[in-house]
């Protein structure tokens, strides 16, 4: 797994609630790259925000504004994430380069599946989440900032930092760069009691 | 004597192998199911790093999501690429020993309309999918739900998944929900009851008259939807009637083993005192059918009901929502939703593809035909099974003599993935679960219904109310 410990870039706000999976990679993407691998979902993100039917960039998404070129952190509404299970949409992601998803709340699949893509997802307060995102709408501080996950803190566009939690053990596992089958592995003993005890309790579980 | 449990708390604590402490446990995962989108993504990683499957014989899989729907498909999609997922899954499932559903095989079909019309989902057992609606199969008293690629192949790899433990919801239904009024029309209404979000770390149980009196398909349906309120798992404790819907199926259990499983089955549902973190109470006679007018499941209202005004908003970020929604689905505040000219409709998906769901709308639209301005009708059965049985009735011929089409087993148009979709603009009547922005097609607007709501309204070419056309 790709490790995460500290980043620093232009980070974008995108502040509507509840975007959903489709929308971050609209389903008609799902197949389209299968044979192209996880790196092509980049050109699809956000595909119906970003372009119009003619596929020229629509003006007015903010992805598509200038000032906000090479982001690498995403600032958004709450519940994002929600929906389709599609890991096409942190693969989309990071594709395109993001790194970091700031929001108040996730969609919990979606949350899983950024952490074993490399892609770390921070939860905030409503409210600062927005005074985040209306300083990256201002400008003024700049557009970018640090997140680092070793120290557990953020560092705002107008220098100010703010800490976060996480869960520790994910937090490792990025630092890290952990293997997540392996680590399991390693439990095989433990599993395979967990079985064989279970395959006399419930043997009908067991085809 | 132990203290009170939930049916969740059952389910989870008879499957933690390791506790990590920080409410993460290690998981056995009974049943891992695939698709032919994911069979390529979970496979190809999983042989580059020389992984074996344990348990290839807890794993399924069936072709649904990319695979075309017309009579006389092959495995040739006009999505670019879907053949290859299809081609993949058959390969792989054939290499690593899963039973696979394929194409022609009358099992085949939506992965949670097969799961437990096979038995493969059972009481009191965990099931994973990388689908997000794998909610719906707790409605056989299952504890059950949607991953992504990378975590299905830590199951194909270890029968295990490393799990946060939710918090606790129960959805309590009091009373009998009044005559016309389906399981699609209590999962709208809780959904808009609690909004879109309201589910976020919790696993739901839905409880109480109105939901015992509901045969084992409502109940999936009733459960399909608990992913639209962002609650990752729907359960519904399973009782005599889950126990008849699953006996005999292909893959539960038999004889003397069946005796067992279902002595162990009535141990599970929650006890009498079992504490939730949150507990919602809906009184059941005053749901009416209902059909969504926004971009969110939450976006709902009754069908007697007008487009509500951004102005009456609880909040700004609501109020902004329902204005971006409005201009997305074309809608005027203060207008009647029923009366509203639509374009197309469909019945079919995880949601509503189900016999009792077919059914029930050939009830309605039988002798009528579709209204000549509708642009498409489908019905999709949701799977082999469900079209022979539906044809063996004859409901296949209400519906082609009526003008709709009647089409083979899969996803089809619940989600646009390239081959099928709706055109921009396109009003949609629709018996799936999402009607997000652009979901069944760049900029087609989709309004989430009933069987029932959806036949009538396309016998009506507008949103209608089965209750009105004396059926």
């Amino acid at each position: 797994m790709e490790k995460f410990t500290r980043l620093t870039g232009v980070a974008v706000p995108l502040m509507q609630p509840n975007i959903d999976t489709d929308a971050i990679t609209p389903g008609r993407f799902l197949t389209m790259t299968m044979a192209a691998g996880k790196a092509s979902f980049g050109a699809s993100l956000f595909a119906d925000w970003r372009f119009d039917s003619n596929d020229e960039p629509k003006p007015d998404f903010v992805l598509n504004d200038p000032a906000y070129d090479g982001a690498a952190i995403l600032v958004a509404g709450d519940n994002f994430g929600c929906g389709s299970s599609r890991e096409h949409a942190v693969w989309g992601l990071a594709a395109y380069g993001i790194r970091c998803v700031i929001a108040p709340s996730f969609g919990e699949i979606f949350y899983n599946n950024c952490f074993v893509n490399g892609l770390l997802p921070v939860s905030f307060a409503g409210e600062q989440v927005q005074a985040i995102a209306d300083q990256l709408s201002a400008g003024t501080g700049g557009r970018s900032m640090t997140i680092d996950l070793e120290a557990q803190k953020i560092t705002r566009p107008d220098g100010s930092e703010l800490a976060f939690e996480i869960d520790a053990a994910r937090r490792e596992a990025l630092l890290e760069g952990l293997d997540a089958i392996g680590m399991t592995l390693k439990l095989a003993d433990e599993i395979a009691a967990f079985q064989a005890e279970d395959r006399e309790r419930r043997p009908w579980i067991y085809l | 004597m132990s203290a009170p449990q939930s049916l969740f708390e059952k389910i989870w604590s008879s499957h933690v192998i390791h506790d990590y402490g920080g409410g993460y446990a290690l998981l056995h995962i009974d049943r891992d199911i695939m698709h032919d989108l994911i069979g390529e993504f979970v496979f190809k990683p999983l042989d580059e790093e020389r992984r074996t499957m344990p348990h290839p014989e807890l794993a399924f899989a069936t072709m649904d999501h990319g695979i075309e729907t017309t009579p006389g498909r092959g495995d040739e999609t006009r999505i670019p690429g879907g053949e290859v997922g299809v081609r993949a899954l058959r390969r792989k499932s054939k290499e690593h020993g899963v039973t696979l559903f394929d194409i022609g095989d009358v099992r085949q079909g939506i992965v949670h309309v097969v799961t437990p019309e096979n038995g493969i989902a059972l009481p009191g057992s965990t099931l994973v999918c990388c689908d997000s609606h794998t909610c719906t199969v707790g409605g056989v008293g299952a504890l059950t739900w949607g991953i992504g690629a990378s975590e299905f192949q830590h199951v194909l790899a270890t029968q295990t998944l490393v799990m946060e433990k939710p918090r606790t919801m129960r959805v309590t239904f009091s009373g009998a929900v009044p005559e016309g009024v389906t399981p699609k029309d209590m999962i709208l209404y809780v959904i808009g009851h609690v909004g879109a979000k309201a589910g976020n770390g919790f696993a739901i149980e839905y409880a109480g008259e109105a939901v015992r009196a509901l045969p084992v398909e409502g109940r999936l349906t009733l459960c399909n939807m608990s992913i639209e309120m962002a609650a990752r798992y729907g359960t519904v404790a399973a009782d005599d009637v889950t126990f008849e819907y699953l006996h005999g199926r292909e893959f539960a259990p038999k004889d003397a083993l069946w005796d067992r499983a279902v002595e162990h089955w009535r141990t599970l549902p929650s006890d009498d005192g079992a504490q939730f973190d949150r507990e919602v109470a809906i009184d059941a006679g005053a749901i009416t059918p209902q059909v969504t007018w926004g971009t969110s499941p939450a976006h709902v209202a009754g069908i007697g009901e007008r487009v509500p005004d951004p102005a009456s908003a609880p909040d700004a970020d609501v109020r902004a929502s329902w204005v971006r929604a409005l201009e997305y689905t074309g809608l005027t505040p203060g207008d009647a939703l029923e009366g509203t000219a639509i374009d197309a409709a469909f019945i079919g998906s995880c949601t509503n593809s189900r016999l009792s769901d077919l059914r029930r709308a050939a009830r309605v639209v039988k002798g009528g035909k579709v209204a000549s301005s509708l642009r498409r009708a489908w019905v999709v059965p949701g799977s082999g099974q469900v079209k022979r049985d539906a044809e063996a009735e004859g409901l296949d011929r209400i519906f082609l003599d009526a003008g709709f089409e009647w089409r083979e087993p899969g996803c089809s148009l619940c989600v646009s993935l390239g081959g099928d979709r709706f055109e921009p603009r396109e009003r949609v009547l629709s018996t799936t679960n999402r009607n997000f922005e652009n979901r069944q097609g760049p900029g087609a607007r989709t309004h989430l219904a009933s069987p029932e709501t959806v036949a009538a309204s396309a016998l009506k070419g507008a949103i209608a109310d089965s209750r009105k056309l004396g059926h």
